[in-house]
C-alpha cells in the first residue's frame, strides 16, 4: 500500500514503525518533509528542524480516531459497552474520553495520586523533558543556537527522541 | 473448598458508630501494563495475568498469609459462599474464563484476578475502620507494584477498564444500616445527599443489588483529582458522619415520638424469628435486621450483635447449603432448615 506524507499529503518514501508499550506507530514522510525533521542527514537537527517538528500535532491527533490500533476496539463499541479494550484506548480515544471523564469526576481531568515507584523515575524525565522542550523553543526564538544544541544534546540524554515520545 | 468462617472478629462491630456502620471495605483496581483488559484478553492473556501474580513472593512459602483458588474448578457453592462474605463480587463468580482469587487467613483480603480489571485487591473490616483497612490495601499493593508493571498514564493515572475507576482506581466503601430512616421515610434525603456528595448507594450484595433488610453499600465515585489520603479524609471525615448522623436522628425520632411503635415491630420481628417454621431468604434478613436496631436501641436485651451478624451471613443461600445440607434453591426443605437455624441460634 502506498503512504502519503503524514505532514504534506506527497507520495511518503521515508517509513518508520515505532513500537512503544506494545502500539504500533507509523511514521510515512516524503523527501522533503524527512530532511526538515531530520530523517536521513548523518548529524543531527538543526535548531530550525527542532523548532519545525516540536509544534507538529500527532497524525492520530489530527485524524479522527474510530479504533485503537492495539486492540481494535472501536468507540461504537465502547460506547456500548462502556469499557474499554486495552490501556491504549485511553491515548486512542482521548478527545472522546476526555469530557466523559471530567463529568464522571467532578471536572477532574489529572491523576493527583499515587504514582508507582517504578514510574517515578518516568515521572520525573517527562517533567525534566518538558521543561528542557520549553528552554530549547525559547532559545531557537531568541536565535541562541549553540545553546540550542546543547539543550538538544541534554534531551538526547534524556534516553528519548527529541522530535517527541520516547522510543 | 472455601473453609468455614470460625474468625469471629470478622462479624463483630465495635468501636466508634458500630452500631450503624457494619463494615469497611476498600478496593483497588489495577492492570497490567501491556496486557489487554479482561473484556478484550485471551484465555492466553488472562492466563498469563493469573501466572504473574501467582509468582509474587507474597504466595511463596508455606506460611504465605494468602491462598490461591482457581474458580473454574471451584464449586457453585463454594463460589455463592464468598460472594455472600463479600470476597468476590456476583460478575466475578459467574464468568466463565481463566481466573482466581487470593484470600487471607482472616478473609479480611481478597485479590481477584481477571475481574473487570486484572486485580482487584480489597480489604475488610468489621465497624468503620476504613483507614486500617487502607493501610492494608496500600501494604499489598506496595508487593504487587515491586513484581508487576501497572498500566499508568501520568496524565490519568492507573488505567481501568471501565474509565470512572480511572485515576486512584480506589474505591472506599461503608455498609451502613439505616433502619429508622427508611421507617420514618427520609430515605429521600439520603439519597439526595448521596447524589450531591457523588457517591454511589447500593445494595446489600453490590452493584446492581437491592437494599435488603436496611443495609446500604455506601461508596465515592470520584477517583481522579485527589489523591487516596484526600478521598479517605473527606469520606471518613464528612461523607460518613453525615449518613450516620441521620440515621441516628431517625433513631431518636423513633425512641422519642414512636416508641409504641419501634417496639411493636422489634418484638414481632423477635417473636418472629424465635417460632417460624418457614422463613424465606428475604425475610429472614429483613426480620434480622429488625432486631437489630432493637437490640442497638436496647429494646431487646439479647442476643449479641455479633450473633446477628453470623445469622446475616448463614442464613445466605450458599452458607446455608454448606450448613445445613439443604438446596441453594428456595424450596420449602430450604424455608425449614433456614427458620431451625435461626430458631437455635436465637433461641
Amino acid at each position: 500500500m502506498e503512504h502519503k506524507c503524514d505532514r504534506c499529503e506527497k507520495p511518503a518514501q521515508v517509513h518508520e514503525v515505532r513500537i512503544k508499550n506494545g502500539k504500533k506507530h507509523e511514521i510515512h514522510l516524503c523527501p522533503e518533509c524527512a530532511a526538515a525533521e531530520g530523517y536521513g542527514s548523518t548529524g543531527a537537527p538543526t535548531a530550525p528542524q527542532f523548532a519545525k517538528a516540536i509544534p507538529v500535532p500527532a497524525q492520530a491527533q489530527r485524524r479522527r480516531i474510530t479504533s485503537c490500533s492495539t486492540c481494535g476496539l472501536s468507540i461504537a463499541k465502547f460506547r456500548h459497552h462502556g469499557v474499554l479494550g486495552c490501556p491504549s484506548c485511553y491515548q486512542a480515544f482521548e478527545k472522546h474520553l476526555e469530557p466523559l471523564i471530567a463529568r464522571a469526576q467532578g471536572g477532574a481531568t489529572h491523576h493527583c495520586g499515587h504514582i508507582p515507584e517504578r514510574q517515578e523515575g518516568h515521572m520525573d524525565r517527562q517533567l525534566q523533558r518538558s521543561k528542557l522542550l520549553k528552554k530549547l523553543n525559547e532559545a531557537i526564538a531568541a536565535e541562541q543556537y549553540e545553546r540550542a544544541a546543547e539543550i538538544r544534546d541534554s534531551l538526547q540524554g534524556l534516553g528519548g527522541s527529541v522530535l517527541g515520545g520516547e522510543e | 473448598m472455601v473453609g468455614p468462617l470460625d474468625n469471629d472478629s470478622w462479624l463483630g462491630a465495635s468501636g466508634k458508630d458500630w452500631d450503624i456502620v457494619l463494615s469497611s471495605r476498600v478496593r483497588l483496581a489495577r492492570n497490567v501494563a501491556g496486557v489487554p483488559f479482561v473484556g478484550m484478553a485471551s484465555d492466553p492473556d488472562r492466563n498469563e495475568v493469573v501466572g504473574m501474580v501467582r509468582r509474587i513472593p507474597m504466595f511463596a512459602g508455606n506460611d504465605a498469609d494468602l491462598t490461591w483458588h482457581e474458580m473454574e474448578n471451584m464449586a457453585d457453592r463454594d463460589r455463592r459462599m464468598l460472594v455472600e462474605r463479600h470476597l468476590i463480587s456476583h460478575q466475578f463468580a459467574d464468568a466463565t474464563f481463566p481466573r482466581g482469587v487470593a484470600i487471607s487467613k482472616d478473609q479480611r483480603l481478597s485479590v481477584m484476578v481477571n475481574e473487570e480489571d486484572h486485580l482487584r485487591i480489597q480489604t475488610l473490616a468489621p465497624g468503620l475502620a476504613l483507614r486500617e483497612a487502607f493501610q492494608r490495601v496500600s501494604e499489598v499493593r506496595d508487593e504487587f507494584e515491586s513484581s508487576i508493571e501497572f498500566a499508568f498514564s501520568p496524565r490519568w493515572g492507573f488505567l481501568t477498564a471501565c474509565p470512572t475507576n480511572v485515576g486512584c482506581g480506589i474505591r472506599f466503601s461503608v455498609m451502613l444500616h439505616l433502619p429508622a430512616i427508611r421507617i420514618t421515610e427520609e430515605l429521600g434525603r439520603v439519597r439526595q445527599a448521596a447524589k450531591d456528595l457523588d457517591l454511589a448507594v447500593r445494595g446489600y450484595h453490590g452493584e446492581g443489588s437491592e437494599s435488603v433488610g436496611d443495609f446500604f453499600q455506601i461508596s465515592n465515585q470520584i477517583t481522579l483529582g485527589t489523591s487516596e489520603d484526600d478521598l479517605l479524609e473527606e469520606f471518613l471525615g464528612a461523607v460518613v458522619p453525615r449518613l450516620v448522623e441521620y440515621e441516628r436522628h431517625a433513631r431518636t425520632v423513633l425512641q422519642e415520638k414512636k416508641r409504641v411503635m419501634l417496639e411493636d415491630f422489634v418484638h414481632r420481628a423477635h417473636g418472629t424469628l424465635l417460632s417460624a417454621r418457614l422463613l424465606g431468604i428475604d425475610e429472614a434478613i429483613k426480620l434480622l435486621s429488625r432486631l437489630r436496631i432493637g437490640r442497638a436501641l436496647e429494646v431487646v436485651g439479647s442476643p449479641d450483635l455479633s450473633v446477628i451478624h453470623r445469622l446475616l451471613l448463614n442464613v445466605q443461600p450458599a452458607h446455608l447449603c454448606a450448613l445445613s445440607g439443604t438446596s441453594m434453591e428456595e424450596g420449602e426443605e430450604t424455608l425449614a432448615a433456614r427458620a431451625e437455624m435461626v430458631r437455635n441460634a436465637l433461641g
